[in-house]
């Protein structure tokens, strides 16, 4: 039975209110899944969002909505951006995926770009981060910083991107210091200030000196800071209102040239489906700057480390490492590609905690 | 002096006459509250209330705004008719999940069958999700007398926590490269609540939202069982004299609203939201509550709360994108509806009186 | 797993951090519900008194001004809910809801421009001579002052409702409205003060919020503490001490799941995180099946003097 039905004549009536819409002005649209003051994820793309406005100087006109939740209000949430005149949509979740695809299939001339997925169409592009470089970074640092020997890791989602960053970090803590041990809660939001900072705490009392953090807000911060001895590392953005302790260095997500990049393609008309996945090498992941409270040669050994990844001399997931149960993942001198790191989805041997599903 | 009398009947004049006036001093106040964050009120009171039903792209909105007001109906009548008999259920956000995971997980089970029957054991499925998740109150209400307020509500965390974990675990999609979120039912025709008609947003939980809505109509007005039910909610004594079995209502009332709840999950999932995911809620079944009592727990009233609900949210984001208000100022402005519905509804039940002091 | 990681002091003390917030609302809606009315508002009022203690805090570089600006912040929010249950007589459940909608837009609507601000939090107080008792004095004595105002607002509520005239007016007028009107008191008067302390005292739990637990502001923060905090007064069976020891009781298991996790504990992490309601839940159940209820007759009815 077909009960699967087009939207074919709404669909042409819309792409006419967008077509008119000269090259003069044109709009962006920006979907978020917190408040821009959220200090993290949704911070960085607002403020990318106004770099690339101001960039442009009046060419380009910027709408955006925020804390759409990942639900059927999403789907509706961008129609109306395309409804409105956005010639360009940008949708900064991965919940996001199948709206996104969703409503670029009713507005063919209007493009999207899905930050984080791996779903694309001929109006649809996918972009996201190797976070998981800058994750090497801070496991660097943390494993010759960390006195206890253990390391506390705030979790948020069970999704590839996130154990991949615990397994860089993990690698590259272990590799300077073969005594680390993980210790990680996961609190299956990415975004709540509350439970950040009892998770940093109970993480801190079970004796973590080092407390990274995948979840959005500058709460275990503040916890570290209270608890004193701890060091810190800023997500997503520079979080330098903690420096220089607990917050050593962070990782900052720059999405300011990409979006000018793109946006640049529609002005021109020259904008294609493409798939995204930049590191610390274009800039789209940096690393905030590491403060004086890392000694100066862990701080030129993390810098050297940085970059050897930014010249494409060193990638994080280079073998031998087996898997946690012992089994062989990447043979010596292998380097993981990037179709297996887009699926991770196992720890690394010497993790003792499992991936909860 | 100013005190209020009561009066002998209620007036039905200001039972049909206060909720627009609510409406309208929700617009006066709200003007304000956007003009003071620096919006033309006008235009903001015209994209909320007016654009999404005849703007120029009405044409989609009005089908959206169906798509918000049936699980919202078809919530809020199953909590009226416990609100009615006093039996207070405020977790029909667990219950809508439950009847959401259960739903999906029998179809997911059939994956990739075609079958016909798939979307009718789904709905099953579903509906018994929901029922016995609130079977959990009902139970421990009659056999236990423990608060159902409260059971009720927790098992919306705890319900929001199993919805994570399966839409992580049990439910994900195999295909989908180790993220969380189930299949798509969207793209799984057997499975899928399409839109019946399209573009026009009627799916089969909105279908199911107007039969409810006509059903609780007959039950409370033609039907001993609703009779009972209000006597219970108003009269407990006089019920139980008149051979009302009090825990049969309380079985009653939860279980048809948690029946209801788990189906409009169900519907939503399968159609507007597609998939399990940790987010899919949205939190529908906190503001059915509120669309109920906006709607006095009458059939008909809810009916209407519910699309002036959908309205205000699809009016509220439109509001957001094109004139960037924060989204916090329209759920103010939501919560200024129901304060001022409530506060014009004493003139229902009393009169003003002037002068003279009475022996009150 | 190894679990000896986990040190009870310190399991102790930042359990007490942790229910502080629940246990000053819970206390205040206590007072409220032995009125006889129930205020379900209390999430609304008390992330108003996060947002309004926040920022009175940056402004003014004090947060004992914060608290006592979210102390009046929580008052005002409830005298609107005072205002439409006991002069216009709505029904309490429903203005409840919609206090807590009001509560949280306008939070959000105050709070923008103060969101990722850092503000002066309270420092650790400690308690001469007892802080420095060995296991004890890190446990019990080392906490910020309102850990201790909370605890003493506790003993208070509990001393008024037993001992005090006033106290015993305020519980007749919750066990039946017409009674205490026939006797001449003034049941509106009454209740309008029990709720304007409810507020008072969810507005302090808020503050205590985004103040010292977390400590900065974020849309949303109280993430459910208010309900949390409805619970605790039924688990409580309206008794001042079980508040105390039901907050507590919900703030350890808060606590203790995240300590597992951190112990490396080998439980369903969903199982861990939903364990304080499903507690809750389970306590509330044995509370009820021994019978002993003592809810105040007149809950959540409304009084109109002309009955």
């Amino acid at each position: 039975m077909k009960r699967r039905t087009l939207l074919a004549s709404a669909a042409i009536a819309l792409s006419l209110g967008t077509a008119a819409f000269a090259q003069e002005e044109i709009t962006a649209g920006f979907i978020y899944i917190g408040p821009p003051g959220d200090g993290g994820w949704t911070y960085e793309h607002d403020q990318a969002r106004q770099k690339m406005e101001a960039h442009f100087e009046g060419k380009v006109k910027t709408v955006y909505q925020e804390n759409v939740p990942e639900s059927a209000d999403a789907e509706r949430a961008i129609t109306q951006m395309a409804l409105g005149g956005a010639d360009i949509i940008f949708t900064t979740s991965f919940g996001y995926m199948d709206p996104t695809l969703a409503v670029a299939e009713k507005f063919p001339n209007v493009k999207f770009e899905h930050a984080t997925g791996y779903k694309r169409a001929d109006n649809v592009s996918t972009y996201s981060a190797r976070f998981y470089e800058g994750r090497a970074v801070q496991g660097h640092i943390a494993g010759k910083m960390t006195k206890t020997n253990k390391i506390g890791y705030i979790a948020s989602v069970p999704i590839p991107e996130v154990i991949r960053g615990i397994n860089s970090a993990y690698l590259h803590a272990k590799k300077v210091n073969p005594d680390v041990e993980f210790s990680i809660i996961w609190l299956y939001t990415w975004f709540d200030p509350a439970k950040e900072a009892d998770a940093a705490r109970a993480l801190i009392e079970n004796g973590a000196d080092v407390i990274l953090q995948h979840t959005d807000s500058t709460a275990p911060q503040a916890a570290a800071q209270e608890a004193g001895n701890v060091i810190t590392f800023g997500q997503a953005s520079d979080m330098a209102e903690y420096a220089p302790l607990p917050r050593v260095s962070s990782i900052i997500d720059n999405w300011t040239p990409y979006y000018i990049d793109r946006v640049q393609a529609v002005l021109d008309g020259t904008w294609t489906s493409t798939d995204t996945w930049d590191g610390i090498s274009t800039g789209m992941v940096g690393i905030g700057e590491i403060t004086d409270a890392v000694p100066a040669d862990v701080k030129a050994e993390a810098l050297a480390l940085k970059d050897a990844m930014a010249a494409g001399e060193y990638h994080p997931f280079t073998g031998p490492i087996n898997k946690q149960d012992g089994s062989v993942w990447l043979a010596e001198g292998e380097v993981a590609d990037d179709g297996s790191l887009a699926g991770m989805n196992f720890y690394v041997e010497g993790i003792t905690a499992e991936v909860p599903n | 002096m100013i005190r209020l009398e009561k009066r002998p009947q209620p007036s039905q004049a200001w039972t049909a006459g206060s909720p627009l006036l609510a409406v309208l001093l929700t617009m006066i106040v709200g003007g304000l509250l956007f003009a003071f964050l620096g919006a033309d009120p006008f235009e903001t009171i015209r994209t909320i209330f007016w654009d999404p039903i005849f703007g120029e792209f009405a044409f989609y909105y009005r089908g959206q705004l169906l798509v918000k007001a049936g699980p919202l109906i078809l919530i809020a009548i199953g909590l009226s008719i416990g609100f009615k008999a006093g039996v207070w259920n405020i977790g029909a956000e667990g219950q809508y999940i439950m009847g959401a995971i259960c739903g999906a997980g029998a179809g997911l089970a059939l994956y990739p069958s075609e079958s016909v029957l798939i979307f009718p054991v789904m709905v099953i499925a579903g509906a018994l999700g929901g029922w016995l998740w609130a079977m959990i109150p009902a139970v421990l209400k009659t056999r236990f007398g423990t608060n159902e307020i409260l059971v009720s509500l927790m098992l919306v965390y705890v319900a929001q926590n199993i919805l994570i974990s399966v839409s992580t675990g049990l439910l994900r999609n195999p295909d989908g490269m180790g993220f969380p979120g189930s299949r798509n039912f969207k793209q799984w025709d057997a499975a899928h609540n399409a839109e019946l008609i399209a573009g026009t947003g009627m799916h089969w939980g909105v279908v199911a939202a107007f039969i409810a809505v006509i059903g609780a109509y007959v039950l409370m007005s033609r039907h001993i069982t609703g009779f009972n039910i209000r006597l219970t909610g108003e009269a407990p004594r006089a019920a139980r004299f008149a051979g009302v079995n009090p825990a049969r209502i309380v079985f009653f009332c939860l279980g048809l609203a948690g029946l209801l709840a788990g189906v409009a999950g169900l519907f939503e999932v399968t159609g507007p939201a597609g998939q399990i995911s940790g987010a899919f809620n949205a939190g529908y079944g906190f503001t059915a509550i509120i669309v109920a009592f906006l709607g006095r727990l009458h059939p008909i009233g809810i009916l209407l709360a519910g699309l002036l609900m959908a309205l205000t949210y699809i009016g509220g984001e439109a509001a957001q994108t094109t004139m960037q208000l924060p989204g916090a100022a329209i759920q103010l402005f939501q919560g200024m509806l129901l304060f001022f519905l409530l506060a014009t509804d004493v003139f229902t039940n009393f009169r003003l009186r002037f002068g003279t002091k009475g022996v009150a | 797993m190894d679990l000896s990681s986990i040190n009870p002091v310190l399991l102790i003390a930042s359990l007490m951090v942790s229910a502080t917030p629940i246990l000053l609302a819970a206390i205040g809606e206590m007072v409220v519900e032995k009125s006889g009315v129930l205020n379900l508002g209390v999430e609304g009022m008390m992330i108003t008194g996060a947002v309004v203690g926040f920022a009175i805090a940056v402004n003014t570089g004090s947060p004992g001004w914060g608290f006592v600006a979210a102390a009046l912040a929580g008052a005002a929010l409830s005298l609107a809910f005072g205002v439409l249950t006991q002069f216009l007589l709505s029904n309490q459940v429903a203005t409840g809801l919609g206090l807590t909608l009001v509560g949280l837009g306008l939070s959000s609507l105050i709070g923008k421009p103060y969101e990722g601000l850092k503000t002066p939090t309270l420092p650790k107080a400690e308690i001469p001579l007892l802080s420095d008792l060995p296991v004890f004095g890190k446990m019990l004595f080392s906490h910020d002052i309102m850990v201790y105002v909370s605890l003493i607002l506790v003993a208070a509520v509990w001393a008024f409702l037993k001992y005090t005239r006033a106290g015993l007016i305020l519980r007749a007028v919750g066990e039946s409205h017409d009674s205490a009107h026939a006797l001449g008191y003034k049941v509106t008067r009454i209740r309008m003060a029990a709720i304007l302390f409810g507020g008072a005292c969810a507005g302090l739990g808020g503050a205590y919020l985004s103040l010292v637990r977390v400590p900065q502001w974020t849309e949303g923060m109280t993430a459910g503490a208010g309900w949390i905090a409805l619970a605790i007064v039924v688990f409580a069976s309206w008794r001042a001490g079980r508040v105390l020891v039901g907050a507590y009781l919900f703030g350890g298991v808060t606590v203790l799941q995240l300590n597992l996790q951190a112990a490396g504990a080998d439980v369903p992490v969903a199982l861990l995180s939903a364990s304080p309601y499903l507690i809750t839940i389970i306590v509330l159940v044995i509370i009820s099946a021994r019978g002993a209820h003592a809810a105040p007759a007149s809950l959540g009815r409304s009084f109109h003097a002309s009955h």
